[in-house]
């Protein structure tokens, strides 16, 4: 049998904040990922666990005052199921619909995949793309950290050991467009090789504005593509400017060859998304 | 170690284990419901599928502290009512006529996907069906037969 580790299951938030500040402990919520980890051993068995399943602190999805906020126990299939996420954040659905199947969907949650700082965590370059921010919070006090600072090296987050991820935030500015792509070897249960997300505002003549091209799998963190959003940021995305902010992707990713993909294939792969996005977007 | 106690197909369950035992261990070894088989123990498979309050999960991914006063349905539970009757479920009789079985490793967390998907108003369409048991890998059939005999499943409900 796998490792067994010992396992703490506090009733609330104060008590999961006093465990964690008298010594560290994994977090675990939906194991999707921790509970792989241990079995597979793909890493050091953790001393102590944290058993988030009892934090109801944790849960819910609400709109306030302009922003999406979910629990960061919300799983994927509540995620798929929200009405509010529906309306507006359709992508973050889509992108919830592609994680494994429904076993995986129904004890997977949002914060589990932000935390586990997976380059290829699905619903990463969705946050990246909407401007997310992550509510983080511990005995020292609760702080914002926007998702663009969250991610800052393979696996590594901006989150203290003492610290638990509460929220994430999501604006959702009138007038913005989201749109998600991931390309996986099958529809369901498959790891992404490359996955993207382009929100933008139509400004009309003025052209696009607030451009964030975000994607997973093509660097050790999901990442923004900061040149070619550049290239889009105030232009219309006609072919010509299309063909250029393609161009632009392909020679600013620096992504692996691994087991699921090449290098070469998910640098092609990624310029050729983002061309049919904007393709798309525009109708041309 | 710590006491856990929940409803394993309709029974009340005790076990004295550590905290982050899989509920697949917990199932197979320390209760003996050897009906849940693990297959790739990393999520990927669906092999060792179960309900978790009315919700289709891997056995393999949820430790037991979070089974702690929960509902828990394996495939020796899907019977239990229509045993009385000297029958079997409906799904698992759907699954004999249509020949949806063969090695077998895959069948209890094939019926376990497919009846939280039925048990959810899930309909006959075959692309809904799909998804419902996309989680659950099977290397013999081919998943026609198993797609046919969820679907006839649906149809009668």
């Amino acid at each position: 049998m796998p490792a067994e580790p010992p396992i703490d299951t506090p009733r609330n938030l104060f008590e999961a904040y006093e465990r964690l500040a008298a010594a560290p402990a994994r977090p675990i919520a939906g194991g999707t990922d921790m509970m792989v980890s241990i079995t597979g051993e793909l890493g050091p068995i953790p001393e102590r666990m944290l058993d988030l399943s009892r934090l109801d602190e944790l849960r819910g999805i609400a709109m306030e005052q302009g922003w999406l906020v979910l629990g960061a126990r919300t799983t994927y299939t509540e995620i798929r199921r929200s009405t509010h996420c529906r309306e507006y954040l359709p992508a973050l659905v889509e992108a919830a619909a592609t994680i494994g199947a429904a076993q995986i969907q129904n004890r997977g949650t949002i914060g589990g995949n932000i935390a586990n700082a997976s380059p290829a965590g699905d619903t990463l370059p969705v946050l990246l793309a909407a401007d997310a921010v992550i509510l983080v919070g511990g005995q020292r006090g609760e702080r914002e950290v926007a998702a663009a600072d969250f991610f800052i090296d393979y696996r590594k987050t901006a989150l203290a050991p003492d610290e638990l991820i509460l929220q994430v935030r999501i604006p959702v500015p009138a007038g913005r467009s989201l749109q998600f792509r991931k390309v996986g070897t099958r529809r369901a249960q498959a790891i992404s090789k490359v996955v993207m997300a382009l929100a933008w505002r139509d400004q009309g003549t003025a052209g696009w504005g607030d451009v964030r091209v975000a994607l997973g799998s093509v660097a050790a963190t999901p990442i923004r593509a900061l040149a070619t959003e550049a290239v889009l940021e105030g232009a219309r995305p006609t072919p010509e400017v299309a063909d250029r902010a393609a161009e632009t992707l392909a020679g600013e990713l620096e992504p692996i060859d691994d087991v699921r993909s090449t290098a070469d294939y998910r640098r092609m792969v990624s310029a050729r998304i983002l061309h049919r996005l904007l393709r798309d977007a525009e109708g041309w | 170690m710590s006491s856990y106690r929940f409803l394993v197909n309709g029974a009340p369950a005790e076990v004295d284990v550590p905290g982050m035992r899989r509920l697949l261990d917990v199932l197979r070894e320390d209760l003996g419901l050897t009906g849940t088989k693990e297959g790739c123990g990393e999520g990927e498979c669906g092999a060792c599928s179960v309900i978790l309050d009315g919700q289709v999960v891997d056995a393999c991914l949820v430790p037991i502290c979070q089974v702690e006063g929960r509902i828990v349905r394996t495939v020796e539970g899907l019977s239990l009512a229509a045993r009385e009757r000297g029958s079997l479920d409906t799904l698992q009789e759907a699954f004999l006529e249509h020949g949806a079985a063969q090695c077998g490793i895959c069948t209890p967390g094939m019926l376990m996907a497919a009846r939280a998907y039925l048990d959810a108003g899930g309909d006959g369409d075959e692309d809904r069906i799909r998804e419902a048991i996309a989680g659950n890998l099977c290397r013999c059939t081919g998943y026609t037969k198993i797609v046919d005999a969820i679907a006839a499943v649906a149809h009668v409900d």
